[in-house]
């Protein structure tokens, strides 16, 4: 049999593709598995294109920095830190998509807990900070 | 695997002269293995007339709820091996976030509802919650998981040596799906339905029907025959007919929808009292 999404992760796509705002989904390893048109204007790529991503990859991808410019590795970044420590996070940062642009942004991350125990992943919104 | 559906109606039991032919009692499934192991899907009131035709000798009956919306459970009162001291009944379901699987049928097995407590039912009985690791009954190997309908749902996939039946009786795959169907792995309910001999599948609504029903956890005939196809069943039964669909209006539903979709497999009308022997 081949694989397939938990439903939990599945209905959050569905909901995400319908959201305005920008959300990322990773795997319980950190693979990006989904992110939606929003985002993708921040990513400067669509998901179609790119698929799915290790977090070697996407958290590289938008090159993160903090606001003095030194950039952030993927640990400290809000979608790992729900991941690795199993909690809410928050924080703002600037980064660069792959159109070039350069945005201030603020990301809120939350884990993924399913019934019975079952650890899904991390789900992450952001959104360009305009202020 | 002999496989005979005492219940195909969805949502309300619906007797009377227009749904005779397909039957009005709610779901319910009896899947019996070679080895004389008994498999029943689903408690809704189809199980009464399944109980009578069960021998008073069998001491083991396997009931496997995929959920317990009433239509799922009302014959399951009814069901004569519960009161049967001499019998073991071990029900399969899922537990809710905050009850388990023992307080949910509790809600119906007991007063007011039912005038019998689930403690008073003279049978042996024994509960496993689902979804978890895959089980064994008999000769059959059992695979379960949560699918997309309101409140804890499971579909389940039975295999067994000479073929493997997959049961999705309420299932709403394209639920906010803008291109369904999507790739296999973003598909609810995929995993259990891929390659089976038999797909016993929801194919409630007309797409009109769908359109003002979306979110209700059921599928459209054709989102149903797409899912199939997606699958790669060998046949497929459409299942949980709407209460308001006539035996006229089913004969043409499934044909027309099989005459649109060009279907890869065996479409067999789901009509209670039908056996099969799939694979």
């Amino acid at each position: 049999m081949s694989s397939q999404k938990e439903i939990e992760l599945i209905l959050a796509r569905q909901l995400a593709s319908y959201l305005a705002m920008p959300i990322f989904i990773v795997d319980p390893r950190g693979n990006l598995i989904y992110y939606n048109e929003p985002a993708e204007i921040i990513l400067g790529h669509r998901f179609e294109e790119t698929g799915e991503m290790p977090v070697e990859e996407w958290s590289t991808l938008f090159q993160p920095t903090d606001e003095n410019g030194k950039p952030l590795t993927a640990e400290v970044l809000p979608l790992m830190v729900a991941l690795t420590q199993h909690a809410p996070d928050h924080r703002e940062m600037w980064i660069e998509g792959l159109d070039g642009v350069r945005r201030f942004i603020e990301v809120t991350a939350f884990p993924l807990d399913g019934r019975a125990e079952r650890y899904l992943g991390a789900l992450a919104i952001f959104w360009e900070n305009k202020g | 695997m002999k496989v005979t559906l005492w219940g195909t109606r969805g949502s309300l039991a619906s007797p009377g002269p227009e749904t005779a032919r397909y039957g009005g009692n709610t779901s319910c499934v009896e899947v019996r293995g070679n080895d004389g192991t008994v498999l029943v899907l689903d408690a809704g009131t189809g199980i009464r007339r399944l109980g009578l035709s069960l021998p008073g000798s069998l001491r083991r009956v396997n009931i496997l709820l995929t959920h317990l919306h009433m239509d799922h459970i009302q014959g399951l009162g009814f069901f004569p091996a519960l009161r049967n001291p001499k019998a073991e009944v071990h029900i399969w379901g899922p537990a809710s976030t905050t009850l388990n699987l023992r307080s949910r049928l509790t809600r119906y097995l007991s007063p007011p509802l039912f005038p019998v407590h689930l403690r008073d039912l003279a049978c042996k009985l024994v509960l496993h919650e689902v979804p978890g690791d895959d089980f064994d009954i008999g000769e059959f190997h059992i695979s379960s998981a949560l699918v997309c309908h309101p409140d804890p749902t499971v579909g389940y996939r039975i295999e067994a040596p000479d073929a493997t039946l997959t049961y999705l009786p309420d299932h709403e795959p394209a639920l906010g799906a803008q291109n369904f169907p999507l790739s296999a792995d973003w598909t609810s309910g995929y995993k259990l339905a891929a390659g089976s001999d038999l797909l016993i599948h929801d194919a409630q609504f007309t797409e009109d029907e769908y359109r003002t029903r979306m979110g209700w956890g059921h599928s459209s005939l054709k989102h149903a025959f797409e899912f199939a196809a997606l699958a790669g069943v060998k046949s497929f039964i459409p299942f949980h007919h709407d209460p308001s669909h006539t035996d006229e209006a089913l004969d043409d539903l499934i044909k027309d929808s099989v005459h649109l979709a060009h279907p890869g497999f065996a479409v067999i009308p789901g009509i209670e009292g039908a056996t099969f022997e799939p694979g």
